[in-house]
């Protein structure tokens, strides 16, 4: 029994000065996050988060409405369909209001049997189609910046969460870096000190890395206007546009966590068993 | 004594014959996605259907379109070819059923049977001999078309009528056609 | 009891159609003696259930590897987008893949366990110098092939992670640029490295595969080691391998698999880098460049040494200096239960890899750098000094005579703290 006693004095002393190197050295990961005026991304609440997350309908809807509006003037998603718009964890639209919304985009197809390009209307098998026709383009429309295709934007970004937070993620499933990220950055044009070396055609951002950023500020009270009577703050609008980006950037995300619940379920009772099966079979050595 | 040996043998048997029933339940499940994932993915069910437009086409020409991977023919009959078909007794026909994903599964194989309902001109079908698969020649001018003035498979020499029905040769069926509707005078929807 | 007799005996074919095949092909002997009847030391604790989840990770790897590889395009131009359709479009794809990613994290976690395992309880040591050098040379195929694995979606990370790690091989004097154009195909990390990359990818599992195979042959030659590490002395000592230890190993297995659908289900992305959902440009770096978890104490000890050269020799050290490892421990006593000195070393060792891992993932600046040149050094000496001086000076505690006096001894102190 004193060997016990030895083992976990030996922990103990370990473990005490890890956890002592973890604590000088995340003040200075502090130090380097948060460093030069970039503001710590806050989490939000979110109705996808946790083990029972699912997507808010309405707000992907209005989110998409947002899309729509605002940011795919400049913003290509070019791995989403219009024909996710009306699959099963998505925002729910019906098959015909998908086809109604892919009718209003021209997509270029062909050649046809005289060899030429033509134009279509867009239909649910086409991808979103994208407003530059090339990078080159995009970079010219916008003074030499490429904004980002933001398919995957809600899983590309992330916040820096430093000690001890990173180690507690792994324990709660926290997978909104981004998201929080995305809306925190809608969020963040204001604030500027009044010292702020400023760049021509740079905008200041608080949470932007280095705080100058390209965008411009996308979001203004009542830019659009939404259908459900849903007031049009900023607050809202980047609520519901960061949603609809997770949801494009992890489309299956509640087919994920609803399987996850019944397979933990599952594996948990086959554990149970197997641990009666395991001391039954063991208790034939005790004689 | 024995008695409860008995009853101990039985719990232990539950435990273990549950423990086994569960854990063949898990890898069964477990296999499914393995399985599925080969099935036709979402985007290839999103293009099962497609719009042609025939309003370009002559009497007596053909086209071939891709529908699921596949040859279709859409072929713009002439009065003779109609009437060709048409005069075939259907005691002659190796295959009696029209193989129309239109019509009834039982439906015969006239030639009104075979071409698009209300339109006799047009013949649509799945460009696949029935034997093994291959494409049948008859689309390009110039092409042979058989003895019975339709398509012949050159694999396996299989001759096809006017109406794409077999007449001789290994394969067994009909050539199959497609759900095909026109939308208006100039679309032809399939699938 | 007749049950428990009929297991633990050599194999007998009991028809004419298995005497038959026994004749001509004793597989279902091999089978029997070396997973039924193997003789196996009756106090293996839980740590020795890795082996099987290992095995498990192997074969869940091949099989969801091969299922991507139907749906995956090798081809810079598409390799990104092609993980994406598996993601989005594929039946079941997304689950597959977050399978295939996860499981790679959780092989590592499983094989540092059984590495860990073996060094606290002297499974190196004689006479199974073979099977741990054979151990390590999976490890090592692991490393590469899991390092070609992350090139393969050919985001961001993938791509700045293949040109860093290509580069070091740019270190070796003289041919060190022929060597990395021939690495690459080109003159930087292309097309044509992905291509190669995807070929090895999927090649060098069944090598892994092979190796396990030498693996397990040498542990049935020599046996098992266990937790107090004395030497099987008769059969009292063992029990057969079926039922005991696979029903043990299995339930451990199925407590590994609760953890593992955990990750796949709820936590996906945290095991790799959000920049490799950024499609891979050749044009601009990512601001930090990162490993996966499992390499960062490497990482660390590259970025430790001030030379190019130097950082690569010590980083591959690292590696190589585990096959010495048998040669280097002085010790006559395996586990580390009977040796107060060397267990006290144990967990410093495995706090110092794990604090070397946390520095692999900062900026190698300030204090970071100091302190990963310290566990550096600490990492080397604890094999070049602590392991040879240690075997001389340690006096170890009195061993038990046998396995299962040890095992009996252990019941009899449970009993008597029941009564109290």
């Amino acid at each position: 029994m004193c060997k016990s006693i030895n083992l976990s004095k030996t922990r103990q002393l370990i473990l005490s000065l890890l956890g002592i190197f973890f604590l000088i050295t995340s003040s200075s990961t502090f130090s380097i996050a948060a460093g030069e005026g970039v503001s710590k991304v806050k989490e939000q609440d979110w109705t996808f988060s946790g083990v029972f997350g699912y997507y808010d309908r309405a707000a992907l809807q209005r989110g998409f409405q947002v899309y729509k509006e605002v940011c795919s003037s400049c913003h290509s998603m070019k791995y989403v369909y219009y024909r996710n718009l009306s699959e099963p964890g998505g925002p729910g639209f019906s098959e015909d209001e998908a086809k109604a919304i892919a009718a209003e985009f021209t997509v270029i197809d062909g050649p046809d049997a005289s060899g030429d390009m033509f134009e279509r209307n867009a239909v649910p098998s086409d991808k979103f189609v994208s407003p530059y026709d090339n990078e080159a383009m995009a970079r010219m429309s916008n003074g030499g910046g490429l904004p980002p295709d933001l398919s995957l934007i809600a899983k590309a970004r992330s916040t820096e969460r430093g000690f001890p937070m990173w180690i507690v993620d792994l324990f709660t499933g926290y997978q909104e870096q981004g998201v929080d990220y995305v809306y925190a950055l809608l969020n963040g044009y204001k604030d500027m000190p009044s010292d702020f070396p400023l760049q021509d055609g740079m905008n200041y951002n608080k949470y932007y890395p280095g705080n100058q950023i390209a965008m411009y500020n996308p979001l203004s009270v009542d830019i659009v206007e939404y259908a459900d009577g849903t007031e049009a703050t900023v607050e809202n609008m980047s609520k519901d546009v960061a949603t609809f980006l997770m949801w494009s950037a992890e489309p299956k995300l509640e087919a994920r966590k609803k399987m996850g619940f019944k397979v933990i379920i599952f594996l948990s009772l086959l554990a149970g068993l197997l641990y009666f099966s395991k001391k039954k079979i063991w208790a034939r050595l005790d004689h | 004594m024995s008695d409860k040996e008995t009853k101990e043998t039985n719990r232990r048997d539950f435990i273990f014959l549950a423990t086994g029933a569960v854990a063949a339940v898990g890898v069964a499940s477990a296999a499914w996605p393995l399985i599925h994932q080969m099935n036709p993915d979402s985007t290839a069910l999103a293009l099962s259907t497609i719009e042609v437009d025939v309003s370009g086409m002559e009497v007596g020409q053909s086209i071939t379109v891709k529908w699921r991977g596949k040859p279709v023919f859409i072929r713009r009959r002439t009065r003779d070819e109609i009437n060709l078909a048409r005069s075939v007794s259907l005691d002659d026909l190796p295959d009696g059923l029209a193989r129309n994903n239109n019509a009834a599964n039982t439906a015969i194989a006239t030639d009104e049977n075979r071409s698009i309902e209300g339109k006799e001109e047009w013949l649509v079908m799945l460009g696949v001999c029935t034997h093994l698969g291959c494409v049948p020649k008859g689309q390009s001018i110039g092409d042979a078309r058989g003895d019975y003035g339709g398509w012949y498979c050159p694999c396996h020499g299989s001759h096809y009528d006017t109406a794409g029905r077999i007449r001789k040769g290994p394969a067994p069926t009909n050539l199959d056609i497609p759900p095909a509707i026109f939308l208006n005078d100039s679309v032809i929807k399939i699938g | 009891m007749s049950k428990i007799s009929t297991y633990g005996k050599k194999y007998e074919p009991k028809s004419g159609v298995s005497r038959w095949f026994d004749e001509r092909l004793p597989l279902p002997r091999l089978m029997h003696n070396s997973v039924n009847a193997f003789p196996t030391p009756r106090n293996l604790n839980y740590w020795y259930t890795f082996g099987g989840v290992l095995t498990f990770c192997l074969i869940t790897q091949i099989i969801t590897g091969v299922v991507l590889s139907m749906h995956y395009t090798a081809n810079s131009e598409l390799a990104f987008g092609s993980v994406e359709h598996i993601m989005r479009n594929v039946n079941y794809g997304w689950l597959i893949r977050y399978i295939h990613a996860v499981g790679a994290s959780m092989f590592f976690l499983a094989v540092y366990v059984h590495i860990f395992r073996g060094l606290y309880y002297g499974s190196y040591k004689a006479p199974r110098e073979l099977l741990w050098i054979l151990g390590v040379v999976i490890y090592l195929l692991m490393t590469a092939t899991a390092f070609m694995g992350y090139v393969l979606p050919w985001g961001q990370m993938s791509f700045w992670g293949a040109t860093v790690i290509t580069n070091l091989f740019s270190a070796i004097p003289v041919v060190g640029g022929t060597i990395t154009e021939w690495l690459w195909g080109g003159f930087a990390v292309d097309n044509s490295t992905l291509n190669r990359f995807f070929s090895l990818h999927y090649l060098l599992p069944f090598m892994i595969f092979g190796v396990v195979i030498l693996h397990i042959w040498s542990l049935h030659v020599t046996g098992n080691n266990n937790p107090i590490g004395i030497s099987v002395k008769d059969e009292q000592d063992t029990i057969p391998f079926s039922p005991y230890y696979t029903v043990k190993d299995a339930f451990a297995l199925v407590c590994f698999l609760i953890l593992f659908a955990w990750f796949v289900f709820y936590n996906p992305n945290i095991l790799g880098h959000s920049d490799n959902y950024i499609e891979a440009n050749p044009l601009s770096t990512p601001a930090h460049i990162v490993p996966e978890w499992y390499l960062l104490p490497f990482y660390a000890i590259l970025r430790a040494i001030p030379s190019k050269i130097g950082g690569v020799i010590f980083m591959f050290s690292a590696i190589a200096i585990l096959f010495l490892l048998p040669w280097l421990d002085t010790s006559k006593i395996r586990s580390a239960t009977f040796r107060p000195l060397y267990r006290q070393f144990f967990w410093i060792f495995l706090a110092n890899c794990l604090v070397l891992g946390y520095l692999g993932s900062q900026n190698p600046e300030g204090g970071y750098l100091i302190a990963s040149r310290i566990c550096t050094a600490y990492y080397f000496i604890h094999f070049l000094v602590v392991f040879p001086l240690l075997g001389i000076i340690e006096t170890p505690k009195p061993l038990p005579e046998s396995i299962t006096k040890s095992v009996l001894e252990k019941i009899k102190t449970k009993e008597i703290e029941e009564n109290k």
